[in-house]
């Protein structure tokens, strides 16, 4: 049973492949691309070597910038001459332990030396490395190796190292949403293959591209936006298959009001394209127009063409000038089979969203998560978990507060989670020193059918015991 | 169900492949509440039942009695439902999460906080194929299944018999049993009875650096990812070790603990200074006042989970 046959193909790296980058603890998305130089923890080199190899496969960089995969079975080879103090009590800090200088070391950099090699220098220089107790000697070399070592592994994106290396490196960009809160997320909102989520955020479509990692393609979502267009930086570094963006739809959220008070119906998104285009032919108007009338809309070079035009009958200038129109006329035909785009997109979005029977709601965004909660949650199915992210807790409160009056919402949690990384190693196993102080708050819960008015008579027959019990989980 | 065990292996019953109609499943969301169905009936705050949906059948709750033909039957989940003393639930359709919070305990069992977290750094995703010992109570399986279907599989090990065969039982009753093979036997002495196949490998035993070779075996050629689930350091130390000998790399072991914040509206008294103008008869008592003031708030709650295991990740490099 052995492999099902699995082609190898599919776990090595091609060319135009998104990849990630790791070195300790530091991550960093690329695309894969012949010659081009990249930067990666003050080293520069080409991932050209890469191309062919599986993922996740140790690379070494070498001078002149080529990558060199490294044999697996190549660690740990300071196991020989174990000598070693037992404490420190004879060990002075007078600074003359290294006998190497800064120069020394520079010299072997530039001589092309493996990290390994100057590990090994830099041991042998060192007066006190054999006085050292064996931990102390393993935290030299560790040190070290980190320093020296130019070692480059390179990963397939998944939503665990871009949630780290986002949170790594730009925790600012995901409102602070740390991996184990995106983790909860995913988890609390139910995402999974076939159903239909909704999804408004703010974090570089990290979240948006965790969402559909989890759908795997099937089912469809709707990222809802703020402003002119959707950010998707972060999911296209997941190097998703073409078909996942069939799946995927967009949705502006100014139109949400239009859209739940049916407002937004197709004609009116004909009038808004037309009048987009009618804009857009006015626009040529005001180009085209003046043109002839020989005005000062014209650029100087035009200007320099339009005089040449009024005084002089040339036949070539008049073909120019023709040619120009026609390219015009191109550009606005292409204008208009955009503006069609974009209204056949809103329209599909409009259409997946007005059946109000959405499987799931994902917020985290830099906004006031109280309106966008109130307006999405809307479209959600009865009896389908929603989640809420927000960098700060009082927002949540609010949300909290807001959906306990107006109903139609049952087991509201708010939380936050605390993550703790280990050190392990024999006899010096302890928690990290340095932990996350905060991950964000998550405000989650499940919708019901709201009141219809046929209840509304049942409703005055509800136990006291209930009623009471009712309002004090609502004030506390 | 005997000769199933007797092969030592749990075969899918081809009834559950040919379904059409568009049922609930612990994969897949439906609309109305059908009969087989399990429902999640919610009585109030933290307070739950699940049932197994029958014509006929009745299901007796501290507001009274629900009727299923009449009260879940055709109803659409998450509709509210009027028991017979004239008080109301509402009916949930079937989450793992929900499940988490609702299955009968076999065994201890992990909870929703450190799913989320296994299911993120091992990685799952629709078409991972999954090996997990002990199956236990079921209740990381589910969000397993949850999160491979509709293309993955997972091949779950439980060496105590009763508990295998009430797990099977349990995927098929959900509707999730082409998903899953559950294998009756030990995992430390016979491994997960799969090899080059799995993307990711999870292990909630005892003694789970007795499992990693078997655990490097069951994965592919090509690598993947490993967890274990230990409540004791001493558990984690050998284990981390194991799997360093085995070439295991990215070791990480973290914890994640999960704080509830309670919403509450608090009253705080403000106290009085007394008037800033000399009073003309000083009295030795003075009037209590009652001004205060409203604030929302967030209080933690008395108690909370402190510790349920350490995560210790590792990845298993390409050959």
């Amino acid at each position: 049973m052995a492999d099902n046959g699995d082609n190898d193909s599919q776990h090595r790296v091609n060319e135009g492949d998104y990849v990630v980058l790791k070195r300790g603890d530091i991550y960093k998305a690329v695309q894969i691309q012949k010659k081009k130089k990249t930067v990666f923890e003050k080293q520069w080199f080409f991932l050209d070597n890469a191309v062919g190899e599986l993922y996740g496969t140790t690379f070494e960089v070498v001078t002149g910038g080529t990558l060199q995969p490294r044999k697996p079975k190549l660690v740990e080879s300071s196991a020989d001459a174990k000598e070693a103090g037992t404490d420190n009590r004879n060990i002075l800090d007078d600074g003359k332990s290294q006998k190497l200088t800064r120069d020394d070391i520079e010299t072997l950099k530039e001589q092309g030396l493996k990290g390994q090699e100057i590990v090994q220098q830099l041991i042998e220089n060192s007066t006190t490395f054999r006085d050292k107790t064996e931990f102390a000697q393993e935290k030299y070399i560790k040190k070290k190796k980190k320093k020296y070592e130019n070692s480059v592994m390179v990963l397939r994106p998944s939503c665990r190292v871009m949630a780290m290396m986002y949170h790594g490196r730009e925790p600012g960009k995901i409102c602070h949403l740390r991996y184990d809160t995106l983790a909860q997320m995913l988890t609390l909102g139910n995402i999974h293959a076939g159903s239909k989520v909704l999804v408004f955020e703010t974090c570089a479509g990290l979240v948006l591209g965790a969402v559909m990692e989890r759908m795997g393609g099937y089912g469809s979502v709707v990222q809802m936006y703020p402003g002119g267009g959707p950010v998707r930086a972060g999911m296209e570094s997941f190097g998703f298959p073409s078909h996942f963006h069939d799946t995927l739809h967009e949705f502006p959220i100014c139109h949400v009001n239009a859209l739940l008070a049916g407002a937004l119906d197709t004609e009116a998104k004909d009038i808004d394209a037309d009048s987009g285009q009618a804009n857009g032919d006015k626009s040529n108007l005001t180009q085209t127009g003046p043109e002839k009338a020989e005005s000062k809309e014209c650029s100087p070079d035009t200007k320099d063409q339009c005089m040449e035009t009024s005084t002089s009958t040339d036949p070539a200038a008049d073909k120019e000038r023709e040619e120009r129109e026609k390219l015009r006329e191109i550009r606005g035909q292409e204008r208009k089979v955009k503006m069609e785009e974009k209204r056949k997109k809103l329209a599909a979005a409009a259409a997946v969203l007005e059946g109000r029977n959405a499987d799931g709601l994902v917020i985290a965004s830099r906004f006031h998560p109280c309106p966008v909660l109130l307006g999405l949650i809307k479209f959600l199915a009865p009896s389908r978990p929603f989640v809420v992210y927000s960098q700060y807790k009082e927002p949540l409160i609010e949300c909290y507060t807001k959906l306990k009056e107006q109903g139609g919402a049952v087991s509201l949690r708010l939380t936050d989670s605390w993550i703790r990384h280990y050190q392990v190693l024999p006899n010096r196993t302890h928690p990290m020193l340095l932990m996350s102080g905060g991950g964000g708050y998550l405000l989650s819960g499940t919708t019901v059918a709201t009141d219809t008015p046929k209840m509304g008579s049942t409703r005055g027959e509800e136990p006291a015991a209930k009623r009471l019990k009712l309002t004090e989980t609502t004030e506390g | 169900m005997g000769s199933d065990l007797a092969s030592n292996r749990f075969s899918i019953d081809p009834r559950d492949r040919s379904q059409t109609r568009p049922a609930m499943s612990f994969v897949e969301y439906s609309e109305f509440i059908q009969e087989g169905d399990i429902a999640i009936i919610f009585l109030g705050h933290d307070s739950m039942m699940p049932v197994k949906v029958q014509q006929g059948a009745q299901t007796q709750t501290r507001y009274g009695v629900i009727r299923h033909s009449k009260d879940l039957i055709g109803q659409r989940f998450g509709t509210k439902v009027t028991c017979s003393k004239g008080g109301w639930v509402y009916v949930l359709h079937p989450t793992p999460e929900l499940w988490t919070l609702n299955l009968p305990h076999r065994t201890q069992i992990l909870y929703t906080t450190d799913i989320a977290n296994i299911t993120m750094m091992l990685e799952l995703k629709p078409g991972s194929v999954v090996c997990e010992s002990g199956t236990g109570s079921g209740s990381l399986s589910h969000a397993i299944l949850r999160t491979i279907a509709p293309t993955g599989h997972l091949h779950t090990v439980e060496f105590h018999q009763q508990r295998a065969e009430k797990a099977a039982e349990e995927f098929r009753e959900h509707r999730v049993g082409h998903l899953v093979t559950v294998r009756n036997q030990d995992v430390c002495k016979e491994g997960f009875g799969v090899t080059g196949v799995a993307d990711a490998v999870f292990l909630d035993i005892p003694s789970p650096w007795e499992a990693v070779k078997h655990a490097k075996n069951a994965m592919k050629r090509q690598g993947g990812r490993v967890c274990s689930f230990s409540p004791c350091i001493e558990q984690v130390q050998k284990t981390v070790e194991a799997l360093a000998d085995e070439g295991f790399q990215e070791i990480s072991t973290l914890e994640v603990l999960l704080r509830v914040h309670d919403v509450r509206t608090i009253t705080l008294p403000l106290p009085d200074f007394g008037s800033d103008q000399p009073l003309e008869t000083p009295t030795d008592t003075p009037v209590p006042s009652n001004a205060s003031v409203l604030c929302k708030t967030t209080t933690p709650p008395r108690d909370m989970a402190g510790h349920t295991g350490y995560l210790t990740f590792a990845t298993k490099p390409s050959v």
